[in-house]
């Protein structure tokens, strides 16, 4: 690791100040991706801005018909939040799935959205519940904030305050994970909203998260994994790796879609 | 010396944990309260940090290092490569001159001399004030490569057209090893009524122990002599083999270990780092440190197992095995390492054809070199591999012919002690049928068809494996024990063997309070350290309580000698009429008289009449192998969909001989049958096959097991005690490694033999299961029954 200054805001305001006045600074959350990187010097950071004093990007809160999660908010938090446990059941449940609880009681949901990981398992559900990503200075869609492998919409000095999920009448998330890192080798999100049905994947994209619209459609004429009987993900497009070639994912996207609407419909 | 133990009935240990004989092991208070002292632990004021530059390609020609931009970063010390260190020789490999047949190793310099070999092989050394500068130097230093093919698969190594990684190597073989008659084996091949073949991996793994190498160098210019302090496993071994590096005597260097954080194997040999550590501190006369990271483990460190074996068992109609032919290809990696080619050769010849009578084998080795990490022993080395070919073999065969797996392992059982295997080892005894119909009725075999409906009805397909194992336990190296009796009476055991998790500090108190009959806390073991204890085996080959706890023995029946004389003195008696029991010296045939005096008295008269300690020498010689053995199920559940392999039962009837702790016996089995089925299922170092590529670098992708990934292991050991040391013991520090493999590959294949699936290769990973039934399944009806 290299040498760094080290500053600790307290609240997300102070937070963008110091950001925009120090040369070459970086946020720090949970630290679980970045500190990892720096230790292995891939990246160099000049400055370190702490959120873990901002009160103000902590919590949950159900906002009419929206669960409002704060940025700072950790993995094992919302895993264990009764808000999001009654409101979207399988919103907890992926929490309760990251990692191992080291991870969850360090890892945020702003620093997981942030880093975009690929294989992470929040940018599935974002997608497919149509969440909301609100900075200190805009809102994003979930389709706009999420522009590819470790990329995202966001800008320099801009700060993830909130993540907001509207509520869906049912949902579903299931996960092969990584026997190695357990991270999502293929994750896959479903959420209903009236008759609207969307259906994400992680874990399996070269280009990151992505939404399979063809068994959005099935699932749209009757939502049930027998809709999906038959139904194949092609490998084009599908990542490769010693875990899982593009043949072995595309045929985990079937599966795991069937295995998340059965969550889903608690069947 | 120990006939009694014949008459001694045989026990069965059910519940190790609540064993009288089981003591919670007297280190757990410091290891898991955070007080071990470990290596990096060590304080030394003074010291630099080393860091050590590697090669990022498999395979290059090195056409210039330019360290200038190195030297200029503040608090470097010094920037060696090889050019600054001519007066060191190569790191030896001490089998060299063990091995039959023509066997070349290598020239290896610590630091690469015109090439690089492996990614991760050491190209430069950093010394610095702190750890980040000697990093942040590393970076600043130029190397111009000429990158060359790499060839990282064995069989590939072996091919005509194979890169070539040292001239000398003709197809990148580095040795031969024949043993047996092919001829014969070939006869009996010819007449037999059945030959069944299987094609087997072992697949290349890595230790991955908690606690990375780790070292701090030290020179003495007064004495001039080194001193190194490490996260090692056999000091002698590493200080013999530092004395070749650095071209001085063996005295002149001393070695010792604090707390060690798991070795397996990996710890046990010689790495460029330590060399380059003593010379360092010679040059820049202070100590110098260094600590390996996760990617220096992963890329530089020992792998191991690595080999592709074809096995021909001939049978006759009635399934008794007649013949065993063995063709490997071993992969050493690109260097010979200290022990690197024991685990293809020596190490599995005494295991060969497990606990089963075979008439004839034969075994044909090749070692080929490759661009990939050096290769040495690892827990069990070699035994697994030899017992998962034969036990693979036997299930194949069960299956051809229709005979029950359970039934054909007992026909073939070796029944009749000693029993001398073909390539000479000889069996003392054992209760190899007694233990597969123990471990048949915990099984509830019977029971298994229920359970596999239930499996069926959600979904899933269920599998049902046995399988069994011999162990040969290693008697060399000979082993030496030292008791000094304390001013305090207690008492200071050294002893060569060295424990680096495995407990010896409670279990080798046990074994001499058994002697003395002193209070367990009485006893101080002393060991990892060459300047305290003068000879020792290391660690290894799970014989340190055979070897070790021998040598404890024979030392303790020295001490109750020496100090007779002095208790005669005490008694007024003559030395010939007085007798040692229960901890007290007395007179002969007077049990229970007033005269009679303990132990720790008659050691203080020692040191007040003769100014010296009591002390005492035990030397354990030219001791047989012990044959620890076992019978093990397992059942497992696969989803058919995606492949994954869940582990539900795991059950061992085992043979350890006589139990000393029958609870650090059944701990050592629970890790070694986690790291064996961690191989069977997910471990794997993988490299690019074109790159040379290291592409298991950290656990991101090299996968371990966790706790949820294992069952509750059953266990049941049955002490049949053995006379190759006076304790009756066997070793069990490998065991698990050893038997595991075959146990649940079996069961898998049970699970998905109705599919068609006749083979899977290790790891079973959920990918690897999900194509082998997709496979199955694209194949014609007719091509899935032989
Ligand atoms: C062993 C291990 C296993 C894991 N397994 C999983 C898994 O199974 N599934 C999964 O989804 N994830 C997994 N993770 C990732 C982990 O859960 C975290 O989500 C991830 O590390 C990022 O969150 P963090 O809070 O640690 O962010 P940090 O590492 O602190 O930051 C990550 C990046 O986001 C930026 N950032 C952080 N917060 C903000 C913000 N509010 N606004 C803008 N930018 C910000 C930082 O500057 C940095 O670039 C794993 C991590 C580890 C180490």
């Amino acid at each position: 690791m290299y040498a760094f200054t080290y500053h600790k805001p307290t609240s997300a305001r102070q937070a963008a100040t110091l950001l925009a006045k120090k040369e070459d600074a970086k946020l720090l959350a949970g630290g679980h991706t970045l500190l990892p990187t720096m230790k292995q010097r891939l990246a160099s950071p000049a400055a370190i801005v702490d959120l873990g004093a901002c009160a103000d990007l902590k919590g949950i809160t159900l906002k009419g018909r929206n669960i409002v999660i704060g940025a700072m908010t950790t993995h094992a938090e919302v895993a264990a939040s009764a808000e999001v446990q009654a409101a979207i059941p399988a919103l907890a449940y992926l929490a309760s799935h990251i990692g191992d609880p080291h991870v969850r009681h360090r890892g945020t949901i702003g620093g997981s959205v942030a880093n975009n990981d690929p294989a992470a398992d929040y940018p599935a559900a974002l997608l497919a519940l149509g969440a909301t990503v609100i900075t200190n200075k805009r809102k994003l869609t979930a389709e706009e904030f999420f522009t590819g492998l470790y990329e995202t919409a966001l800008e320099e000095g801009e700060i993830i305050t909130k993540v907001s999920f509207p509520l869906v009448s049912k949902a579903g998330y299931a996960k092969f994970r990584n026997p190695a890192s357990r991270y999502a080798m293929v994750g896959v999100f479903v959420a209903k909203r009236g008759s609207d049905v969307r259906v994400a994947v992680t874990g399996a994209g070269e280009g990151g998260v992505f939404r399979w619209p063809e068994a959005e459609t099935a699932l749209k004429v009757r939502f049930s994994p027998k809709s999906l009987d038959g139904f194949k993900h092609g490998s084009k497009g599908i990542n490769g790796d010693i875990h899982a070639d593009p043949e072995y994912r595309a045929h985990l996207i079937g599966v795991m879609t069937r295995q998340a609407v059965a969550q889903a419909t608690g069947k | 010396m120990v006939d009694v133990l014949k008459a001694v009935p045989l026990r069965i240990t059910t519940d190790a944990a609540s064993d009288p004989r089981s003591l919670r092991r007297f280190e757990d208070e410091r290891f898991l309260t955070g007080k071990g002292r470990y290596q990096d632990d060590e304080q030394a004021v003074d010291a630099l940090h080393g860091a050590v530059l590697r090669s990022p390609h498999a395979h290059a020609a090195i056409l210039s290092i330019d360290i200038t931009a190195a030297l200029e970063i503040p608090g470097v010390r010094a920037v060696y490569t090889a050019a600054d260190l001519p007066d060191l020789d190569g790191l030896p490999c001490s089998l060299v001159d063990k091995l039959p047949g023509p066997f070349f190793v290598p020239h290896r310099p610590p630091l690469a001399e015109e090439r690089v070999r492996h990614v991760g092989d050491p190209v430069a050394f950093v010394v610095a004030d702190n750890a980040e500068a000697a990093r942040t130097a590393c970076e600043a230093i130029v190397v111009d490569y000429d990158i060359l093919p790499a060839v990282t698969d064995l069989e590939a190594a072996a091919a005509e057209d194979a890169p070539k990684i040292w001239p000398q190597a003709d197809r990148n073989e580095a040795l031969r090893y024949r043993l047996g008659d092919p001829g014969a084996v070939e006869d009996v091949m010819r007449r037999a009524a059945h030959v069944v073949t299987c094609r087997v991996v072992n697949n290349r793994i890595v230790a991955a122990a908690l606690e990375p190498r780790s070292a701090i160098g030290r020179f003495d210019p007064g004495r001039g002599s080194y001193e190194l302090s490490l996260s090692g496993a056999s000091v002698h071994d590493i200080r013999r083999e530092l004395a070749t590096v650095l071209c001085v005597p063996p005295d002149r260097i001393s070695v010792r270990t604090p707390d060690v954080g798991g070795g397996f194997g990996m710890k046990n040999v010689t790495y460029p780092e330590y060399a380059l550590l003593l010379v360092a501190a010679e040059r820049l006369g202070r100590p110098v440190r260094w600590v390996a990271d996760r990617m220096d483990e992963f890329t530089s460190g020992a792998h191991a197992r690595d080999n592709l074996t074809v096995g021909r068992l001939a049978l006759d109609e009635k399934g008794r095995f007649l013949a065993l032919a063995v063709e490997t290809i071993a992969n050493l990696g690109a260097y010979v390492s200290s022990l690197g080619p024991g685990s293809a050769t020596t190490a599995p010849t005494p295991a060969m054809g497990g606990l089963y009578d075979i008439p004839v084998m034969s075994m044909d080795v090749r070692c080929v070199f490759t661009n990939t990490a050096p290769i040495d022993a690892y827990r069990g080395a070699g035994k697994p591999e030899a017992n998962y070919l034969i036990e693979r073999l036997a299930d194949e065969a069960a299956h051809r012919l229709g005979i029950d797996a359970a039934k054909l392992r007992k026909r073939n059982f070796i029944r009749r002690f000693p029993y001398r295997k073909p390539f000479g080892a000889v069996i003392d005894g054992g209760d190899f049928a007694g233990n597969l119909d123990r471990l048949l009725v915990l099984a509830d075999r019977p029971g298994f068809r229920r359970r596999k409906a239930l499996s069926r009805r959600s979904g899933k397909l269920r599998g049902f494996g046995l399988a069994c194992f011999l162990e040969t336990s290693r008697g060399g190296p000979d082993e030496d024990a030292w008791l000094t009796m304390r001013p305090d009476g207690g008492v200071d055991m050294a002893v060569g063997t060295q424990s680096n998790g495995q407990g010896h500090e409670t279990s080798f108190a046990q074994v001499l309070s058994e002697q003395f009959r002193l209070p367990v806390e009485a006893f101080r073991l002393v060991q990892g350290d060459t300047a305290l204890v003068p000879t020792g085996g290391g660690h290894g080959g799970a014989r340190s309580l055979h070897m070790g706890g021998g040598a404890l023995v024979l030392a303790a029946q020295a001490m109750i000698e020496a100090a007779k004389p002095a208790a005669a003195q005490l008694l007024q008696a003559e030395p010939e009429v007085v007798s040692f029991a229960d901890g007290q010296f007395r007179v002969s045939a007077k049990p229970g008289a007033a005269r009679e005096v303990g132990l720790a008295a008659v050691a203080r008269h020692v040191a007040d009449t003769t100014g010296r300690a009591l002390a005492s020498h035990g030397a354990h010689r030219a001791a047989p192998i012990t044959f620890p053995n076992g019978a093990q199920m397992a059942e497992v559940e696969i989803d058919p969909e995606t492949g994954a392999v869940d582990l539900l039962r795991y059950v061992a009837v085992d043979d350890y001989g006589r139990l000393i702790n029958p609870l650090l016996t059944e701990a050592q089995l629970h890790g070694g049958l986690a790291q064996g089925i961690g191989q069977a299922l997910m471990e794997e170092a993988r490299y690019d096959p074109e790159s040379g590529q290291i592409l298991s670098a950290t656990f991101m992708d090299y996968a371990v097991p966790r706790a949820m990934d294992l069952p509750f292991f059953d266990i049941t050991m049955a002490e049949v005690p053995t006379a190759a040391n006076p304790l009756g013991v066997k070793g069990v520090g490998q065991a698990g490694c050893i038997g595991a493999p075959q146990v649940v590959i079996a069961a898998i294949l049970d699970a998905l033999r109705p599919l068609g699936v006749t083979h899977v290769d290790m790891p079973a990973t959920p990918q690897r299961v999900w194509h082998a039934m997709r496979q199955a399944q694209d194949k014609p009806a007719s091509e899935t029954r032989p």
